[in-house]
């Protein structure tokens, strides 16, 4: 019984439960490939950080693999994807498959630009959420919190 | 299925065959703290103590975690297989945080190392308990060295280097850096001191101020052992982003660590650093009984009754210790 020793000290009942403080999300924030347009990025991470999240911020050029190494290690509860190339369309469904592979349940959301007609596939391909431009904040926080309800079951 | 449900035991047996999602997963549980992380402390507290750690401090900006990247890149291609624990700020409004350290790692650690970043949560004693359960977690995991970064203001954070094998100290030049680190506390605590952004103008000024106060320290002699060994910090001149200095780097630290082997240092500093980690438990146990106390009106209750039978504060301050501690 290895956690014997554990238990022993609070013998006699009156040990008050311990404080397990409350969850906190996590988030692994980056851009995929060749696309230098930060600022969404940026003010996402600030939008989610106010929220009370924890921001795994990755910046620019990261790849899928480098994301999924990022999530193991950091025990992220969701990827956001911030996409201007045009890129969205290999880029997102190949980092669906790749959390997939790696058994990773973790939701996806992308934001951007993505034009409209775009938008189903992306959805039908596993990522979560899709915004663009103009996403407010509530919709932002809203979007990756219920992805992760989702996920979860 | 999802690790979020697969037993503590379960998690640590992966987390020892090379498993990193298990290990991700365990350090979560060891920063919530609470029972669940009392298992994982008991399971993994008897194997600690192989790996190196090191603990490094600077001021915000000082390149921290560009030289921690550098640092990793050194260690693997000396055949190691390091990890880190990057500590940020939480935001004391929201108590989310954005936790930007990896971003500066990235370019140049290699595949096979393992980065957490972690937030300080607002709690005082938090950081002072997850930190050294999270080192035995990534210890047991056969990491090594596992590289704490903090950012060195807060006796907390000083606190949690102070307890590293070898603490490292960067400081850069401009604004007084050697200074500030001196008023810190950070001077004591440092085993290596590393100048950074040697390519900016004034790096020699901070070495021959380093070099001054370590001097004076000598002068008082606070620098000895049980063998009567000195030992004198090595002062490294480092540019993070070109990774000049590295190599120098890494040697100071490994002879720090041989130099601890050689006296009875190594066993005295782990003892310190379990000390605090039971000082630091036990301060949080009451303060959360305190809590508790506050939260359900027994502490009002108290209160009341001592105000009403004109007894003084100090009698009911007892009162309420004997019944945190259940003496009563
Ligand atoms: C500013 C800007 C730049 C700046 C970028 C500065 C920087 N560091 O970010 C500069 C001048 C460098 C630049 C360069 C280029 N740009 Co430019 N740029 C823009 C512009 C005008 C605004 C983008 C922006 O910052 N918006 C403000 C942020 C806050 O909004 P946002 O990114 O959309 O984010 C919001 C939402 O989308 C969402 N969101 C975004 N990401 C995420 C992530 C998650 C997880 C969530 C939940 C939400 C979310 O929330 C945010 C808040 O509402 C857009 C036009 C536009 N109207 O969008 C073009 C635009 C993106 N650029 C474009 C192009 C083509 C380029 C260039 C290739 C060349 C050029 N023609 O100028 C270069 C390429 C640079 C490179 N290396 O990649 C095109 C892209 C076309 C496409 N994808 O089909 C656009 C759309 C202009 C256009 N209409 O043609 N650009
Ligand atoms: N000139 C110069 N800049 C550096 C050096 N090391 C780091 N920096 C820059 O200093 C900034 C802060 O670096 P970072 O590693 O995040 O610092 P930290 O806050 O101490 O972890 C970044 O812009 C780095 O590129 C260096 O040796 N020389
Ligand atoms: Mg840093």
């Amino acid at each position: 019984m290895p956690f014997g020793g554990v238990r022993d000290i609070y013998r006699g009942g009156n040990r008050l439960s311990p404080a397990q403080t409350p969850e906190r999300l996590r988030v692994v924030l980056a851009k995929l490939g060749l696309d230098g347009h930060d600022r969404g990025l940026k003010v996402v991470a600030r939008i989610l950080r106010d929220s009370g999240m924890e921001v795994i911020f990755l910046g620019l050029r990261q790849t899928t693999s480098s994301i999924v190494a990022a999530v193991e290690q950091e025990d992220a509860d969701a990827v956001g994807l911030s996409m201007h190339n045009a890129g969205h369309l290999t880029l997102g469904p190949k980092m669906v498959r790749a959390l997939d592979e790696a058994g990773l349940d973790v939701p996806v959301v992308i934001g951007g630009i993505i034009p409209p007609e775009d938008e189903r596939q992306l959805l039908d391909a596993g990522v979560a959420a899709v915004l663009g431009p103009g996403a407010s904040a509530t919709e932002v926080v809203e979007s990756v919190r219920s992805a992760i309800v989702a996920s979860r079951g | 299925m999802s690790y979020r449900n697969r037993t503590i035991p379960e998690l640590v047996e992966r987390a020892i065959d090379g498993d990193n999602r298990a290990v991700g997963r365990l350090l979560t549980i060891v920063e919530r703290g609470g029972v669940q992380s009392e298992e994982v402390a008991a399971l993994t507290h008897p194997q600690r103590g192989r790996a190196h750690v090191v603990g490094i401090t600077g001021a915000p900006g000082a390149g921290k975690s560009t030289l921690v990247g550098r640092l990793l890149a050194e260690y693997c291609r000396r055949g190691h297989r390091p990890a880190v624990l990057a500590i940020d700020p939480s935001s004391p409004i929201s108590g989310g945080a954005i936790l930007g350290d990896r971003i500066r790692m990235d370019d140049v650690v290699p595949e096979g190392t393992f980065v957490r970043s972690m937030a300080t949560r607002g709690h005082q004693g938090g950081l002072a308990l997850a930190v050294p359960g999270a080192v035995r977690v990534l210890d047991v995991a056969g990491f090594s060295p596992v590289v704490i970064e903090t950012v060195g203001v807060g006796q907390v954070e000083v606190d949690v280097v102070a307890a590293a094998d070898t603490a490292v100290v960067v400081a850069t030049p401009g604004m007084g850096d050697a200074v500030q680190a001196n008023k810190a506390g950070l001077l004591e605590v440092a085993d290596v001191f590393v100048v950074n952004k040697a390519d900016r103008p004034g790096a020699t000024d901070v070495r021959r101020d380093l070099e001054l106060m370590l001097d004076l320290a000598h002068v008082t002699g606070a620098d000895t052992d049980a063998s009567g060994a000195v030992f004198r910090p090595e002062i490294i001149m480092a540019t993070a982003t070109s990774g000049e200095g590295t190599v120098a780097v890494v040697d100071a630290i490994v002879d720090h660590f041989e130099h601890l082997h050689i006296s009875d240092r190594l066993e005295r500093r782990r003892a310190g650093r379990v000390r605090a980690e039971i000082r630091s438990r036990a301060e949080q146990e009451l303060l959360d009984r305190l809590a508790t106390m506050l939260h359900t009106g027994e502490l009002d209750d108290i209160i009341r009754d001592s105000v009403a039978s004109h007894r003084s504060p100090v009698q009911a301050a007892a009162e309420i210790v004997g019944r945190l501690t259940g003496n009563h």
